[in-house]
């Protein structure tokens, strides 16, 4: 039974009328002449959002979206139409677009579908209707309270929450047939903290592909509140940040941007095809010290970058980037992997029926090490402590990424001493993991809050890793 | 069939659509609401090395509504024009509306602020591109910057994209407008490779008009030289320097000023610009002022996202601010009055000066900086709004007695915003008319790069 696949039938095929052979089909008539390969992906997305500020939930958001794309592919080639009714006359002019990529041919008839199960990571529910709107608003008021309870000198708090329930059905020429219901919530919480005149700023959050109990379950949102305050605190002390390159022990967790950006997106199977990465040609090489291992994982229960199948109907799995230091893979696409000639890896992801799949990221992480995080800090005379960060980007031809922190510390003499203020960090992709000297034997995930965006598409990503010393970054703060 | 970028929904169907949900809204008892609708088409092609890559026919619509019970709102949106799809829109607006809170700030822009009559910008510029000819102008471009230079060895392709869409607003005070309008680019990234590793670069050019793109082989060999100039680039030692902002960049330092005189950053007192209002935020030499009117521009608009008139204006002159950025929800909690801002600025344009009197270009600014750092890309989101303190990854040039030394990456630059605003001593005549905000090369007296 796959009963996700059922759900999708019934809300995406059964309102327009649409039997399984009518997809199979449309598939059929985009087939043929020179077009080698298709898919339609069908979408129907409901969205919510609801925003508190000065103590008063303001405002609130609700989204419909629905959709299918069509996509025709010969050779290297794509052609692509969509259109936002799911209906069959609607398909059927979306493929002869997408089909006009190449000279038309004699199309062939349907191939038969069969069905491709994914895991079950989550459950198919729908986080907006599973809670009370007020319980929403109440939600939202009781971090309010407990960011204002944590210091007199908070001075704005404003939280967000946000719900997405998403049903894809994917359709391709290969004979997939796979259909995902995919729960998305979020909550963030910045405050500004003001004193003598000084403002700073601090924010927290977290979410995954569960309901809004996620945010009740062990006073998470709560949790959330105090942390953007004590980030913001912190701030309030803050000093410059020195300028140059030093040694930088990255705190667990969310630091983990940092192998998004200097390695993640070098990996993925487009860059590498076409040889525009720093990193193409190089599986097999040592591209990070020993101990290294990096992995890209969709499959991880309930997180925010997972999926129980890709946008091209493939499982998720975990793919092994780096291993003890040595380049292994890369994350791919079905049409970048046929075109290497190796296999999808379930990193095909589109962020609606309106964009073109692409090889990207789900949950990137470093494996544990055995070093006692007190330990690394202990070992730098000087250098910076990085907690938090904020974005980052890479520039995948030339390496240099950087990535900017949020909450950061002086280390002076082997102890945490000064915070100072954010700074950007930069380094070079193919070398900086060969800086690492020590690997915590604390890795983390980030707490669900990641957005990737490449060529124009944003989408929901994890990242995590344990405690790291990396021997020379450059550190880019104003103190020369 | 894009031949003549004809829209799937005319106007008149639009502006149905937008009555049609204030209907709903009145009928659902709400005392107040609005309505925008969109509807675009659009063609993009992507050509690399020489082949067709992607084929991409876009077609978008969607409405949004926002209703007001009182002083409680409630927004919703959706891709379905339908009547029925418009009416559960509708209805989830005021469901929400029933669960937020009295604002007192809430509501409409003012009635007597509509732009009831307002001005045609010149805006829409259909381009009867097929398919097939929109190949040949990415494929000729892609060729212009491979064949520049031997050391240009792959590409990442060349885009032609051309949209056009209609954008109709409406609200209960009556008033109802919208516009059509076009965007046609041209695009070229291109990778050239030498014994010190890849470099990449693009270059890309904009227009409502097509003829006003600059020509497909201008953009392939623009991109050629920006890519080629970056090979064999160094890091510099850390050290502090004046800096100059190429157009393209300077744009966003621009930006920045502009999102943290933004009314909501202000009445959140999330701004280094906080209470600015008056004062001098840059050296006295420093004009900007808004155009929305602008005939043809990119950034023009005759009303804003809330229906007010919008008009021209100086944001700051003789480097004092003069105005802030509001819409009417920011403005009323301020106790001011909207700018006509609702959805960001429209044409924001920097005077060339400088602090000795004198214009000059791009090369004239290289001779007045003498040595430091030509700034070409920046990357990452390194700016706080809240302190004003700025710290981004950077690439471009090390420039020394006016002329190009060598390129430089893996550095950043660092200052904060207030500073680095006061010490702006140029603003180049090399003006980049891509976008909403217009300026030439800014030369800095002196920010932090951080570096080996």
């Amino acid at each position: 039974m796959n009963q996700a696949l059922d759900i999708a039938r019934n809300h995406l095929l059964a309102p327009a009328g649409l039997a399984e052979s009518d997809l199979d089909r449309v598939l059929g008539g985009l087939l043929g002449g020179a077009i080698d390969s298709g898919d339609l992906y069908l979408q129907l997305s409901r969205h919510e959002s609801w925003s508190l500020e000065d103590g008063i939930v303001k405002d609130g958001g609700f989204n419909i979206e629905q959709g299918v794309g069509v996509r025709a592919i010969s050779g290297e080639k794509t052609g692509f139409a969509y259109s936002d009714d799911i209906l069959l006359p609607s398909l059927l002019e979306a493929s002869k677009a997408a089909r006009a990529i190449a000279r038309h041919g004699e199309t062939g008839g349907g191939r038969g579908l069969s069905v491709q199960l994914g895991h079950a990571l989550y459950l198919p529910a729908d986080p907006i209707t599973a809670l009370g709107e007020q319980a929403k608003i109440d939600l939202l008021h009781s971090v309010d309270a407990e960011a204002r309870r944590q210091d007199p000198r908070v001075s704005q708090v404003m939280v967000s929450l946000s719900g997405l329930h998403e049903m894809v059905l994917v359709a391709g020429s290969d004979g997939t047939l796979a259909a995902d219901v995919r729960p998305l919530v979020r909550l963030n919480v910045s405050v500004i903290v003001e004193h003598n005149g000084r403002r700073e700023s601090g924010s927290a959050g977290g979410g995954g592909r569960s309901g809004y109990d996620f945010f009740l379950d062990h006073d998470r949102a709560l949790g959330y509140a105090r942390e953007a305050v004590r980030q913001a605190l912190v701030n309030l002390e803050a000093v410059d940040a020195p300028a140059g390159s030093m040694t930088v022990v990255l705190g667990p967790g969310w630091p983990g941007v940092l192998l998004h950006e200097a390695i993640g997106h070098g990996l993925e199977g487009d860059f590498n095809r076409k040889g525009t990465s720093a990193f193409s040609g190089r599986i097999g090489e040592r591209v990070a010290a020993p101990g290294v291992t990096v992995v890209d994982d969709g499959t991880l229960d309930g997180r925010r970058g997972s999926l129980n199948i890709d946008d091209e109907g493939v499982p998720t799995q975990r793919t092994v980037l780096i291993e003890d230091g040595v380049l292994r893979g890369y994350m791919q696409d079905k049409l970048n992997a046929r075109l290497m000639g190796v296999s999808p890896t379930g990193n095909g992801r589109r962020e609606s029926y309106a964009h073109l799949p692409l090889p990207r990221m789900t949950n990137t992480y470093m494996l544990a090490g055995t070093h006692d995080p007190q330990e690394i800090i202990a070992s730098v005379d000087r250098g910076l402590y990085a907690v938090n960060f904020g974005g980052g980007q890479v520039d995948i031809t030339s390496g240099k990424f950087v990535f900017s922190a949020s909450e950061a510390y002086l280390i002076e003499n082997g102890r945490i001493t000064r915070p100072v203020k954010g700074a950007t960090l930069i380094g070079n992709g193919p070398d900086v993991l060969t800086r690492v000297s020590m690997i915590g034997d604390d890795l983390k995930l980030d707490t669900g809050v990641g957005t990737c965006g490449k060529e124009g598409q944003s989408l929901p990503v994890g990242v995590g890793q344990p405690t790291l010393r990396v021997d020379g970054l450059t550190v880019g703060g104003t103190r020369a | 069939m894009n031949a003549v970028q004809s829209l799937p929904l005319d106007r008149e169907r639009l502006e149905a659509v937008v009555r049609e949900v204030l209907d709903q809204a009145q009928k659902a008892g709400a005392s107040a609401a609005e309505a925008a609708v969109s509807c675009d088409n659009g063609l993009s092609v992507n050509v690399r090395l020489g082949e067709v890559e992607t084929l991409e026919y876009h077609r978008d619509q969607g409405v949004g509504v926002t209703v007001y019970f009182g002083n409680r709102k409630g927004s919703a949106s959706t891709s379905d024009l339908k009547s029925e799809a418009l009416r559960e829109t509708v209805e989830a607006a005021a469901r929400i509306a029933r669960y937020t809170a009295e604002d007192p700030c809430a509501g409409l822009a003012d009635a007597a602020l509509m732009a009831h009559d307002y001005p045609d910008l010149d805006l829409d510029h259909p381009w009867a591109l097929e398919a097939e000819d929109a190949i040949v102008l990415a494929r000729d471009c892609e060729a212009a910057a491979m064949q520049a230079d031997a050391r240009i060895n792959n590409s990442e392709g060349s885009e032609l994209s051309t949209f056009r869409g209609t954008a109709i607003y409406g609200n209960s005070h009556g008033f109802i407008g919208g516009y059509t309008g076009t965007r046609h680019s041209l695009s070229c990234t291109v990778v050239a490779e030498d014994e010190g590793g890849m470099q990449r670069d693009y270059w890309y050019s904009v227009a409502r008009d097509r003829s006003a793109l600059e020509s497909p082989a201008e953009v392939g060999r623009h991109a050629a030289e920006r890519t080629l100039r970056r090979l064999g680039a160094r890091r510099l030692s850390t050290r502090e320097a004046p800096i100059l902002f190429a157009p393209e960049l300077a744009r966003g330092v621009i930006g920045h000023f502009v999102a943290a005189i933004r009314g909501g950053a202000l009445y959140r007192k999330a701004s280094f610009l906080l209470d600015a209002l008056g004062e001098p935020i840059f050296p006295d030499f420093v004009r900007i002022h808004e155009r929305p009117h602008l005939q043809g521009a990119l950034g023009s608009a005759p009303f804003d996202g809330e229906g007010v008139r919008t008009g021209e204006r100086d944001v700051v002159s003789n480097g004092v601010l003069q105005g802030y950025v509001l819409d009417s929800y920011s403005a009323r909690k301020l106790g001011l009055v909207t700018t006509g801002n609702a959805g960001g600025v429209h044409n924001l344009l920097i005077e060339p000066g400088s602090v000795t009197g004198g214009t000059a270009d791009q090369a004239g600014l290289l001779k007045e900086m003498g040595t430091g750092l030509l700034v070409t890309e920046l990357i990452g989101h390194g700016v706080n709004t809240v302190t004003g303190d700025y710290s981004r990854g950077a690439a471009g040039y090390w420039v020394e007695n006016g002329e190009f030394a060598y390129p430089v990456e893996e550095i950043t630059v660092a200052g904060n915003l207030r500073d680095v605003f006061r010490r702006i001593v140029a603003v180049g005549s090399d003006v980049d008319a891509r976008g909403n905000i217009q300026s030439g090369s800014l030369l800095v007296e002196r920010m932090t790069i951080a570096g080996e």
